[in-house]
């Protein structure tokens, strides 16, 4: 998993069926000292996050698991919301 | 599997239910030489690794679910172990049958021929 932020969201009206109203998401990923690192990227969430949020999300197969059993095509999701993270 | 070290915790209380109660930390993977490399990853713990300590993660999939004990679990990553000690000696030791093989002076007639496929005639 890696920390990001939701810096916007992708509406799109035509997709694959599985993934239904599934909201899809432009995370930002970010390093342990909150500054943006790599590329951005689009996920599928199922916790509910919004814009300027810091998040947590999964990349792999395991994005989809959320929505078990509906196979959703998804390579990247969110899976919590950050309250805080301390740095020893 | 990767080493690196904990360098913080993160506490989320909306997450995916397959979360409750894991604990989740922040771990900078490093290089053989203990330098950070790439960004660092949330991992779920379930030894109870603590902050500075150095561990093994597992960063895939299946792997990591399992090591959580929940399957189907959304998790790309967990700690596997808390590492004591790592040897990664300098420069790999010779093995004894090579020792034997130089001291008879002989080892080049063991090379390989230029061009040769490797089959035993």
């Amino acid at each position: 998993m890696q920390l990001a932020r939701v810096i916007g969201d992708v509406v799109a009206t035509r997709k694959d069926g599985n993934l239904g109203a599934i909201p899809l998401l432009v995370l930002q990923p970010i390093a342990a000292d909150g500054s943006d690192t790599g590329r951005t990227l689009v996920a599928v969430d199922s916790v509910g996050a919004g814009i300027g949020e810091t998040v947590f999300f999964v990349r792999g197969k395991e994005a989809s698991f959320p929505f078990y059993p509906t196979e959703v095509p998804a390579d990247a999701g969110i899976v919590g919301i950050v309250d805080h993270w301390d740095l020893g | 599997m990767q080493i690196g070290r904990v360098i913080g915790t993160v506490v989320a209380t909306q997450k995916h239910p397959k979360f409750e109660g894991a604990k989740l930390l922040l771990v900078q993977p490093l290089t053989l030489d203990d330098q950070p490399r790439g960004t660092a990853v949330l991992a779920v713990d379930a030894l109870g690794a603590g902050v500075h300590e150095k561990v093994l993660i597992v960063m895939e999939g299946r792997a990591a679910g399992e090591a959580l004990g929940r399957k189907l679990a959304p998790v790309d990553a967990a700690v596997i172990g808390i590492i004591d000690t790592v040897d990664v000696p300098a420069s790999p030791k010779r093995s004894a049958a090579a020792d034997r093989l130089a001291s008879t002076g002989l080892s080049g007639r063991f090379a390989p021929r230029r061009g040769g496929e490797g089959r035993v005639p």
